[in-house]
């Protein structure tokens, strides 16, 4: 031991210097535990999170107003929208190349509804135009501002003009404008006529279900949450399994079996009237509208409500509830100041899993909702499927990824995503 | 406070017992609506309540003939084995990443965990109609929108957090000295795996692939955008049961899933108190 000296570093067994032997050995575990975790990671980068960035890209990308009608929109920069003049003949001898491209190439109906969500009446013109252009000769046959106009006097409106002028760049903040009822005019943003207005209260009928629906959760699961953490375990594992029981069901057979309980002609109403609660003439109407969706919600979040109460309140001591009432609290002091906010954690992270849960709903207010009690979820679903405006239901679900992600956020920061737990 | 103590006062015994009752209701509020469907499949009309004949116990109020429906129907059997053709093959690529991933994360130093962990995660929290969204624009442009492949792809993303949840809580418990020793006594990486610690961790895997298998076998928002006719499961042949001619098939639709869900649900309960078992904790 005599000849070590100490005066440098501390050596490994093969005559490496300690600390970049860990250190190497470190680096090893580190790599070792990432090739573990990149093929999944690579899988749900592919499967899930770039079909989420590309739906993400499609609310701002309005490419194809460039890509169709190319000269117009270079000729048309030199153009001021906010005056009272229509462009000149440049503009309209490009527009008729252009449309006569596209409309050889069928591609005029596609930026003719693209522009039509922004100006209702564009896609007529657009396309009534395309179908004669085509035939045109669009070298020597100017002037094409007149003949265009005579072809239809829809290139005579000024509003037309700066709505192409408007979206004429390769991005546009117009479909998220267009999903808080906004739009974007030729002097910035505005507010869209009063029957164009339904996105914004849709999204506050989102937030306003989602919040009732949280609230009637924690009404319902703090009691049975209690029950469950104060009685012998044998018990509650008996009673924890009603619980389960329909966490584990088919969203599908629940929703089914809301239908059928709650139709007019249903097993609700029909006791209700044995009962002799409600009159045969007047039987409740329960589907189809807020209330429906309400309760059919209810019932299928209050397992993720009462599952984190449950779990947190099962680690309460309750001997503090007995120190409080010796020391003469009631018992409503004992539980208001003493019991309740130790199980504040178990309604915070429980609120915010259903009200999560809650505002991204589809099928449940599909099936239940009716007209009244839909969600914006399917309203997204609407766009996406039905009337083709891609943008605008990529833009609204923007909206709501935003909304969901912070709560993820929240949730991650008070309860950590490590403590999710299922069943 | 699960019994009342001799010397309860009258108010004590009435909050007492009203507080049971009103847990009581609640508990009703969550099973009967699941119960109800049960006797109500086996009703002899195409009626979505219970008859007199019913009410009365009446033998010829009963019958099977919506479970010989469905049985029977060509739709409901298409929809039927589609989904059992799906939901498997998403649930073995969920397990075998999601697995391989979980015991990456569970080393002692991981870069980046928390990120991953959230990226990991995030399609339980995505809206479905987000991701559908999102899986059939892209999957349209790759040429995977309709297919077969596409469906189950996507239904594996979403059984991955599952996966990863079950799999990492049972990683917890797992006493790493173990697989050391294995180490110690000359097994190399594979044979420690398989032969130590895959067997202490099965049923956190189990479990994981039952829930995997139950997001896909009862998903319907993703393969509603994503698949294409010939991959129309059983939730979706329910949705638009529901949405439009809403039949009394359903109900025997939904009785047969209520007992799939009941033995699923046996088999994770039993598989959790094992998993406790090992660890050395006794079952709760």
């Amino acid at each position: 031991m005599s000849d070590i000296t100490q005066t440098g570093p501390m050596l490994a067994a093969d005559g490496t210097p300690l600390k970049r032997s860990l250190a190497r050995a470190l680096r090893m575990q580190k790599i070792r535990a990432l090739m573990l975790i990149a093929p999944l990671l690579l899988f749900i980068l592919v499967t899930f999170i770039l079909p989420i960035g590309d739906m993400l890209y499609r609310s701002v990308d309005n490419r194809i107003v460039q890509n169709t009608l190319p000269r117009t929109v270079v000729a048309i920069s030199a153009w001021d929208p906010a005056s009272d003049e229509l462009p000149g003949e440049a503009v309209y001898a490009a527009l008729a190349a252009d449309l006569k491209d596209a409309a050889e190439a069928k591609t005029h109906t596609r930026v003719a509804k693209r522009l039509n969500y922004e100006n209702p009446g564009m896609a007529s013109v657009f396309r009534k135009s395309g179908r004669k252009v085509k035939k045109w000769n669009v070298t020597d046959e100017g002037p094409y501002k007149e003949r265009l106009i005579e072809l239809n006097d829809g290139w005579a409106d000024l509003e037309l003009w700066r709505t192409v002028a408007t979206y004429s760049s390769a991005h546009t903040m117009g479909y998220f404008l267009n999903a808080v009822d906004l739009k974007l005019g030729s002097e910035g943003v505005e507010v869209r006529p009063e029957d164009e207005r339904i996105y914004n209260t849709m999204l506050i009928r989102t937030m306003r279900m989602s919040l009732i629906i949280t609230f009637s959760c924690i009404m319902l699961g703090y009691p049975v949450a209690w029950l469950l953490a104060n009685l012998p375990t044998s018990k509650a594992n008996l009673l924890l399994i009603l619980v389960l029981l329909p966490f584990w069901t088919s969203l599908l057979v629940r929703t089914s079996a809301w239908k059928i309980l709650l139709q007019q002609q249903g097993v609700i109403n029909d006791t209700l009237v044995w009962l002799g609660v409600v009159d045969d003439a007047n039987r409740l109407v329960l589907i189809n509208n807020e209330l429906g969706t309400i309760i059919a919600m209810t019932h299928i979040l209050l397992p993720f409500m009462i599952l984190p109460m449950y779990s947190v309140m099962q680690t309460i001591n309750p001997s503090y509830l007995r120190a409080a009432k010796s020391l003469g609290a009631t018992n409503w002091t004992a539980f208001w100041r003493v019991y309740f906010p130790q199980t504040v954690p178990g309604i915070g992270a429980g609120s915010i899993l259903v009200f999560i849960l809650a505002v991204g709903y589809y099928i449940t207010p599909a099936l239940v909702g009716g007209t009244k009690g839909t969600f914006i979820s399917n309203l997204i679903a609407y766009h996406i499927s039905t009337s083709g405006n891609w943008g605008l239901g990529a833009a609204l679900g923007a909206i709501l990824l935003a909304v969901v992600l912070l709560l993820y956020w929240v949730y991650d920061k008070i309860v950590g995503i490590d403590n999710v737990k299922l069943g | 406070m699960s019994a009342l103590p001799p010397y309860a006062t009258t108010g004590q015994r009435v909050w007492f017992y009203s507080f049971r009752v009103i847990c009581g209701l609640i508990f009703f509020f969550l099973i009967a609506p699941i119960i109800v469907i049960i006797p109500l499949s086996f009703n002899a009309q195409d009626f979505f309540t219970f008859t007199p004949e019913m009410l009365r116990l009446d033998p010829e109020g009963f019958s099977l003939k919506h479970y010989r429906d469905f049985f029977s129907n060509d739709s409901w059997q298409s929809a039927m084995w589609n989904s059992l053709q799906i939901a498997p093959v998403a649930t073995l690529l969920s397990v075998g990443f999601g697995t391989l991933a979980a015991i990456g994360l569970s080393q002692q130093h991981v870069p980046f965990r928390r990120a991953i962990m959230a990226i990991l995660i995030s399609p339980m929290i995505v809206p479905l109609i987000i991701s559908a969204a999102g899986m059939y624009f892209f999957y349209s442009k790759i040429g995977l929108q309709g297919s077969y492949l596409g469906v189950v792809l996507a239904h594996a993303a979403l059984g991955i957090p599952f996966v990863i949840i079950t799999v990492t809580a049972t990683l917890v418990g797992f006493d790493r000295s173990l697989t050391r020793a294995a180490a110690n006594m000359g097994a190399n990486p594979v044979t420690t795996f398989f032969r130590v610690q895959m067997p202490l961790i099965l049923p956190g895997v189990i479990s994981g692939g039952l829930f995997a298998f139950i997001t896909s076998f009862d998903e319907v928002v993703v393969v509603l955008f994503v698949g294409s006719a010939g991959q129309k499961t059983l939730p979706w042949q329910m949705f638009i049961g529901l949405r439009e001619q809403i039949s009394p098939t359903i109900l025997a639709v939904a009785t047969l899933l209520v007992a799939i869900s009941i033995a699923l649900l046996t088999v994770v309960e039993l598989l959790r108190r094992r998993s406790e078992r090992l660890r050395g904790m006794s079952p709760s």
